[in-house]
């Protein structure tokens, strides 16, 4: 990132945001920027000398007796009843809700009816998404929202972004150091990306929550280049796709089926 | 009466008198009432204040229009200025640590009249986010512009306010009730 491209960012990174991507790009660059990160602490000096100085102006007495009185004029009934004003919102927000969990549920019902008979062969359909994910994920800057070898970094991350925890280890002894985690959006589920090497090859790992499915055997496919192999276990779906030729893969495939079990799943 | 205080300092910083803010915070607050039921869900002191905001605008641009026709007219001028402002800054003796130290001890006065001397579009974008902590998103739908524009009128304002605290302050008429102002920030040095 060069300085230009990061002084458009950085009033965004001073107050948290921007997203992990240019989050971790700007921060790359503030390492080697002497006069960027000046710009950081000035942003932040600043920010401290207006939070300490409190500068809110409180409304006055004369404002609120005023607005109360008013508000008890125009809505008597409510006004009498008990404290709770009307900028509580208490009975119209409830029937708003109600009218948008009925429009959601309705909404719901009409998705899962028209895409059920799509997802049967689940792999197949998504295996596409995975191997454009994982492509894009190799443009430069975009393999890592947590950068780390270590599992026990990585797994943690992962805690209230996912509503299950994805096993995580590194085979850096078998030939397949772990170097990040990040998050994805993927066939119509959030997942887990974990990012592992294998020489010069990247392999990247999805896993989705599958609650209430069975088990599934592996299943091989190839896509522009791309080796994937998909397979169900512990109602998680798993995911790998590389550029590795396919004994590699299906040995890292064989590595992450031997070692899952022994993590458990929340269900 | 929740959110009073809110829409009271916006309303207040965006006209910058008293009696005004006290006004247009009481006529925004009487709208939301009654067009409750245009009411979306979502967070109601962003609701009040993209109504407050509105009720001021209005208010503007009936008894300040020059004010606020400056204001737009920088703000369209502010890229190529702020790159400026951004090359001037690469050289370092413009950053040097006693104007942030300048900045650090300026007392409420200072910081309320530089925010003041803003003009209103990033008075605002600064005053949503530094005085009420609101997100780049909330920010963009109270005002009606884009996330990256708030991010730019922060960024700019920022910019404007430093360069007024290091400088002496402005000879501007301050239009503040100081008995007010004082209970407000409570104990100074």
């Amino acid at each position: 990132m060069t300085c230009e491209e990061s002084r458009r960012f950085l009033t965004g990174y001073v107050d948290g945001e921007l997203d992990l991507v240019h989050s971790l790009e700007i921060e790359d660059h503030l390492r080697g920027c002497a006069p960027c990160t000046d710009m950081v602490k000035r942003d932040r000096t600043l920010h401290s000398a207006m939070s300490l100085n409190n500068l809110k102006f409180a409304a006055p007495e004369s404002l609120r007796r005023n607005v109360e009185a008013a508000v008890a004029n125009a809505f008597p009934e409510e006004a009498r009843s008990t404290k709770p004003t009307v900028m509580e919102f208490p009975r119209r927000e409830r029937s708003w809700q109600w009218a948008f969990a009925a429009a959601a549920m309705f909404l719901f019902a009409v998705l899962a009816w028209k895409l059920v008979p799509q997802r049967q062969p689940v792999f197949d359909s998504a295996s596409d998404e995975f191997v454009s994910n994982h492509i894009r994920s190799l443009l430069p800057g975009h393999l890592a929202d947590v950068e780390s070898t270590d599992q026990h970094t990585v797994k943690p991350w992962f805690n209230g972004k996912l509503d299950f925890s994805p096993p995580v280890q590194n085979f850096e002894a078998q030939g397949f150091p772990l170097i990040a985690g990040r998050l994805e959006y993927v066939d119509h589920k959030p997942a887990a990306a974990l990012v592992y090497q294998r020489r010069k090859h990247y392999i990247t790992e999805f896993v989705t929550n599958a609650r209430g499915e069975k088990d599934a055997a592996e299943t091989h496919s190839s896509q522009q280049g791309y080796n994937v192999i998909a397979w169900t276990r512990d109602s998680l779906h798993f995911w790998v796709v590389s550029d590795v030729n396919l004994t590699d893969l299906e040995d890292f495939a064989h590595l992450l089926r031997n070692e899952a079990p022994s993590q458990p799943s929340k269900q | 009466m929740p959110h009073l205080d809110a829409a009271y300092n916006l309303a207040r910083w965006l006209v910058r008198n008293p009696q005004d803010a006290e006004d247009l915070a009481q006529e925004a607050m009487l709208r939301a009432v009654r067009f409750f039921s245009g009411f979306r869900g979502g967070d109601p002191r962003s609701w009040l204040l993209t109504i407050v905001r509105h009720t001021c605008y209005s208010w503007l641009t009936r008894n300040r229009a020059a004010e606020l026709a400056e204001a737009f007219d920088e703000e369209a001028h502010s890229a190529t200025t702020s790159e400026a402002s951004v090359n001037a800054a690469g050289s370092s003796q413009y950053y040097s640590s006693p104007e942030a130290q300048v900045i650090a001890q300026s007392e409420a006065g200072r910081l309320r009249r530089g925010l003041d001397s803003l003009p209103v579009v990033f008075r605002e974008a600064v005053v949503l986010r530094e005085l009420e902590g609101m997100s780049y998103k909330e920010i963009a739908e109270i005002s009606g512009v884009s996330i990256g524009t708030v991010m730019s009128r922060i960024a700019r304002g920022r910019e404007r306010l430093r360069e007024a605290l290091g400088a002496p302050p402005p000879p501007l008429v301050v239009t503040e009730a100081p008995a007010k102002a004082a209970a407000n920030k409570g104990p100074m040095p």
